[in-house]
């Protein structure tokens, strides 16, 4: 199988690539960082991967966002599975004051993600088959006073994919929504954990399974479905005063 | 944060530091040069206070393997890559690490650091004897490569250094060919020390010899036990077997291990082995780390965690020091479910390693204040045999009593203040034993 992720260093990715490495998969990466790629690649090779290659991009470079899915295709022949992993997590009171940084973060979260989801879908309706899996978050099915701007980002990307899903219906393109709870991660090494964190492995199976299976909506671990359930039902009279 | 090691004890408010590369771990050394000291981190199984500090640097997120060559059998992998991980992708070639200890949930930096053994030290010596060469990075950020032939003295200062000599970034490690992994096993049931002692003689040409020593039996029966030996099966597959093991939620109340439980329970194991016929076919997983198979076994001697107290004792004294030792642990009826006697081979050049000829002994207690006298006594027995403990499980050696055992310690220091002269890296255990200076009277 051939499986393209991007935003390969985060520590999601890194734990689904171990995943897809330990089956014989062909792999191809992509992320900022020349470095950590390479010290990825050569992990992976390890693990067991078929072959793995790399490319670095700049996310936020649209425009290079199509040449990108090109090399990728060159090297995978054609794309199995493409996982969309990046993304970063702003800092809410800066970018509440300043909309230049929520742009940002708007941009990295969101647009971003529909650029490159936009090629893919385009690459797999050629190919006629494919999956594309996207990670979103938990924090997308409502709007909380510690990460909304984060959160309208991944609402954002989830709703495209909702949409999109029954779009690529006819042409045997699936379409998985990811949404992760809270992650222990560098991504999070600043938050002080709970027992509601989960390890990036936890999260990696249950996305390696999903895609697997097709699903659409997928919570990882699956408890967040119940727990976001719980927070979606708090009438906003209550909620508004929340300041979790 | 509050954080601890294995045996739960101490706990300490630490800021616990996890840089997501080797990159921005060298950077924040170079950041924070005038900041207090640290020490490094690797899985957190080390019992005591080795990984514990104000500042604790993490290696958990160093978790990639960097090439790996079938035919030598040569690893490369970065520190906080775990042994579990490691069988991962060596087992299907066919290979398994020289040495393990008795978990596998133990990363390769902290595997170095404490130059841990298992149960073949008599024949395979310990885990640095099988490590090629390690990368450091220093006090000042610099990265140094070292090997028995390269920087040869600052290689036998961190192999077992106890991570003072800089934080272990990636190790390169020969593995073993085994012909399975499996374990012909076979466990034989002896009346007292002296024959538990004359056992682990005789057997010394398996591969794996250990004794699991009944602690809290008395009398004519003291020191008995069961001797377990192995060799890897040639005629069993090469398979990775993983099986679905309990865990232990929430600690569970410190009351229900007694004298009474314990007796209860080493009077089973004891009567389980003793019979005529024993041998068996263990997989690797209940062979070496039976105890993985309960996750957060540490939870079961309650909230406040228990103390392991490992000691080696020389050849010629060991036999009297082993009974000195048992007898007034059986005296105190504070006994553990597991004491675990092993026979080592001899020593290699790290300064301070813990293995070297001779019996070592490993109990373990759960925390009572009343506990503590008791260990001192036990100190002054090992100290007068001539013996030393092991730093990995400490958690309350006094300096002196360190000192006393380990002799190279001048050597170690002086290697220590050559590479690390303002003292950056320092746990809080280094600091009781005399081998790093305490924060406060840090010269500024």
């Amino acid at each position: 199988m051939n499986v393209l992720v991007i935003g390969a260093t985060s520590a999601i990715a890194k734990a689904v690539s171990r995943l897809y490495a330990g089956r014989g998969e062909r792999l191809f990466l992509i992320a900022r960082d020349k470095q950590r790629l390479k010290e990825m690649a050569e992990d992976l090779t390890v693990r067991g991967a078929d072959s793995v290659s790399t490319s670095t991009l700049d996310l936020l470079q649209h425009d290079q966002h199509s040449k990108a899915i090109e090399t990728a295709v060159s090297f995978l022949g054609s794309i199995d599975v493409a996982l969309v992993c990046h993304g970063v997590l702003p800092d809410q009171e800066r970018s509440e004051e300043d909309f230049a940084a929520a742009a940002e973060a708007l941009d990295v979260n969101g647009l971003s993600v529909i650029s490159l989801v936009t090629e893919l879908a385009t690459t797999m309706k050629q190919q006629g088959n494919g999956k594309i899996a996207v990670i979103t978050s938990v924090a997308g099915d409502r709007g909380r006073q510690p990460n909304f701007v984060y959160g309208a980002a991944k609402a954002m990307v989830s709703t495209y994919l909702q949409g999109l899903r029954g779009k690529l219906l006819s042409h045997g393109v699936e379409v998985i929504d990811i949404r992760p709870g809270l992650v222990d991660s560098p991504m999070t090494a600043h938050l002080d954990k709970s027992v509601l964190f989960s390890s990036p492995e936890t999260v990696a199976s249950k996305i390696v399974k999903s895609i697997d299976r097709n699903r659409h909506t997928v919570y990882a671990p699956g408890y967040w479905r119940f727990i976001m359930l719980i927070v979606g039902s708090i009438p906003e009279v209550i909620f508004k005063r929340l300041k979790f | 944060m509050q954080l601890e090691g294995w045996g739960r004890y101490p706990r300490v408010d630490a800021e616990l530091i996890e840089p997501a590369t080797a990159q921005a771990l060298i950077k924040l050394l170079d950041e924070s040069k005038e900041q207090s000291t640290l020490i490094a981190r690797g899985a957190g199984r080390s019992y005591g206070d080795s990984s514990l500090n104000a500042q604790v640097l993490s290696s958990r997120f160093l978790d990639s393997f960097s090439s790996f060559h079938e035919e030598s059998a040569k690893i490369r992998c970065h520190s906080g890559v775990t042994i579990d991980e490691l069988l991962k992708v060596s087992i299907p070639k066919g290979l398994f690490p020289a040495v393990v200890p008795g978990t596998k949930q133990v990363s390769i930096g902290g595997a170095i650091a404490a130059d841990i053994h298992g149960k073949n030290h008599h024949r395979d010596g310990s885990f640095c004897d099988h490590v090629e060469s390690l990368t450091l990075a220093l006090a000042d950020g610099e990265i140094k490569t070292c090997s028995a032939k390269k920087n040869k003295e600052l290689f036998h200062a961190s192999c077992g250094g106890m991570g003072l000599t800089g934080v272990i970034l990636d190790a390169t490690l020969v593995l073993e060919k085994v012909p399975s992994v499996f374990i012909r096993s076979q466990a034989i049931a002896t009346h007292n020390l002296a024959h538990t002692i004359e056992q682990l003689e005789t057997l010394n040409d398996n591969k794996f010899v250990v004794a699991w020593i009944d602690c809290l039996a008395r009398g004519e029966a003291l020191g008995r036990g069961i001797v377990h030996t192995g060799e890897y099966a040639e005629d069993a597959p090469m398979e990775y077997v993983r099986r679905w093991g309990p865990s232990v939620p929430f600690s569970t109340p410190s009351l229900m291990l007694n004298r009474y439980s314990m007796s209860w329970f080493n009077n089973l194991y004891y009567w389980l082995y003793n019979r005529p016929s024993n041998v068996d076919l263990d997989s690797y997983d209940s062979f070496f780390f039976p105890l993985d198979s309960i996750k957060h076994w540490n939870r079961l001697y309650g909230r406040k965690g228990f103390l392991q107290y490992q000691f080696l004792l020389p050849e010629d004294s060991a036999q009297q020091g082993m009974q000195a030792v048992l007898e007034r642990v059986a005296d105190a009826g504070k006994g553990s479910f597991l004491a675990v006697l092993k026979k080592f081979g001899a020593a290699n050049e790290n300064l301070l390693s813990f293995p070297g000829p001779g019996l070592t002994l490993t109990l373990d207690f759960k925390y009572e204040s009343s506990l503590f006298p008791l260990l001192e006594e036990l100190d002054e027995v090992v100290i007068d045999h001539g013996g030393r403990h092991y730093l990995a499980k400490d958690a309350r050696l006094s300096a002196e009593t360190f000192k006393a055992g380990y002799p190279n310690w001048p050597r170690f220091k002086a290697v220590k203040d050559k590479v690390d002269p303002q003292q950056r890296f320092s746990s809080l255990q280094s600091q009781r034993i005399g081998l790093t200076s305490a924060a406060e009277d840090k010269p500024a």
